[in-house]
């Protein structure tokens, strides 16, 4: 119970901290808005086959302006060294790390619910139908992203080259996820329920988030103080 | 004595793959459905099973650094997978062959190819993170973390083939099909250049190993001369 406190106690700091300056946010929008434009000239956006690589483009984009929120996430401790100050505080590293990763979930579905409806009017996709089973396929998958990308984040923090180093090792990493995303995504703004053998999508999301969020919370004690 | 097993190492993977090769081109006889090709089996699913060896090693290696902050250990992962890597640019490419000749194509966005070209990404990914790191111990302690953690693609790769439909084609050895599948002189030809390559990349893991070791010492001699 303290440990979840303490979490969220780091998510609300990360979450004021972002929604006062804005940084990453104001960049990750625009870049989706950016990749949503330039796939309009990749293909023809008014053919049937919209609907059939909706999910995959969507993720695309996802993913393309994640690793901009993700990216900040330790780095903007940086600054004044307050890494130090938040590793030296009376909180596990575990804790911290969890509540850098929800901070980072509620960014990034925030960026995800933006790019939706703007998918939706510009490449005349209807996304309202199933909306409820489309937010969780968000969340689960989103929250495989931000596991992943938090703790790679808190891996390249000290790095000159962060910002290059990141991607190369997220995306390789995430892509079972991603995988799963797109099907599901595919299906559900196809205007169709997830049935029969999109269960194992489901399945499989919900196994890699437990793996990676085990997985992390181990490792990241080390990771953090050495 | 170091030197001398691994020249012993060497020396027995050299006559041992020279051995198979004789027995795999010129004993062995052509397989009903596929006739010649199917020959360069006996390296590609040796090669995929060297790789996973390695990156398993690498990993419980990483985990060993981990918990007992020894040098060794992370000069030995870092061996492990460069070799791994190597071994896993040896399974893509004989299977490309092999596809080229039986499906037509080289290559084909299936789950279990797709699975093995994410697991050569993820561990290019681990040799540019050492590589981007230049504090010593930094360096170990990030790399081994992320050793374990890509060390999930591989089990992914290895099971893709049971999770999902695919055009890969499915398992044969016995100890995953219970028999039947695979002509057992077939099958105990493939163990064999299996332990072979082994044997090979033990050696290349050891050698690789020292020289990372001596790269160190002499590392440590220089900045000691400069601070002189």
């Amino acid at each position: 119970m303290r440990f979840l406190r303490q979490s969220l106690t780091v998510a609300a700091k990360d979450l004021r901290s972002e929604l006062r300056s804005k940084e990453a946010l104001n960049a990750s929008l625009a870049f989706a808005l950016v990749i949503l434009l330039l796939f309009s000239f990749a293909f023809d956006p008014t053919a049937e086959t919209t609907r059939e690589i909706s999910g995959g483009l969507l993720w695309l984009v996802f993913a393309f302006a994640g690793t901009l929120i993700l990216n900040r996430s330790f780095a903007r401790e940086l600054a004044n060294d307050c890494l130090e100050a938040l590793v030296a505080s009376p909180i596990p590293a575990s804790a911290l790390f969890l509540g850098k990763a929800l901070a980072n979930l509620v960014l990034l579905v925030a960026v995800e619910l933006v790019s939706l409806p703007v998918f939706g009017v510009f490449y005349n996709v209807r996304w309202t139908p199933h909306f409820l089973p489309l937010l969780g396929v968000l969340v689960l998958a989103t929250w495989g992203v931000a596991v992943i990308g938090t703790m790679f984040s808190a891996l390249t923090v000290n790095l000159r080259l962060r910002e290059l180093m990141l991607p190369v090792l997220v995306y390789p990493m995430i892509i079972p996820a991603l995988m799963a995303a797109m099907q599901l995504t595919t299906v559900l703004l196809a205007g169709e329920p997830v049935a029969g053998d999109n269960w194992l999508w489901v399945r499989l999301l919900v196994a890699f988030d437990l793996i990676f969020t085990a997985l992390a919370l181990a490792l990241v004690e080390t990771v953090l103080l050495g | 004595m170091r030197r001398m097993i691994l020249y012993g190492m060497t020396a027995l993977g050299a006559l041992w793959l020279t051995r198979n090769l004789y027995v795999i081109l010129l004993a062995l006889p052509d397989e009903v459905a596929q006739g010649a090709i199917y020959r360069i089996f006996f390296f590609h699913l040796p090669a995929w099973f060297t790789c996973f060896a390695a990156f398993f090693a690498a990993g419980v290696a990483s985990l060993l650094y981990l918990i007992r902050k020894s040098p060794g250990y992370d000069a030995f992962a870092l061996a492990a997978v460069e070799v791994g890597v190597a071994f896993t640019a040896i399974g893509l490419v004989t299977g490309m062959v092999w596809a080229r000749i039986i499906w037509g194509i080289w290559w084909t966005w299936d789950p279990r190819l797709t699975w093995a070209f994410i697991t050569l990404l993820v561990y290019l990914g681990y040799l540019m993170l050492r590589r981007a790191i230049d504090e010593a111990a930094a360096r170990a302690k990030n790399s081994a973390v992320l050793c374990i953690f890509a060390f999930t693609s591989v089990v992914i790769t290895y099971k893709a083939i049971d999770w999902w439909r695919t055009q890969h084609p499915g398992a044969v050895l016995s100890f995953r099909t219970g028999g039947g599948t695979i002509d057992p002189a077939m099958e105990s030809m493939l163990f064999q250049n299996w332990f072979a390559l082994l044997l090979v990349a033990a050696a290349l893991v050891l050698i690789r190993m020292r020289q990372e070791q001596i790269e160190r010492e002499v590392d440590a001699l220089r900045r000691r001369a400069h601070a002189l």
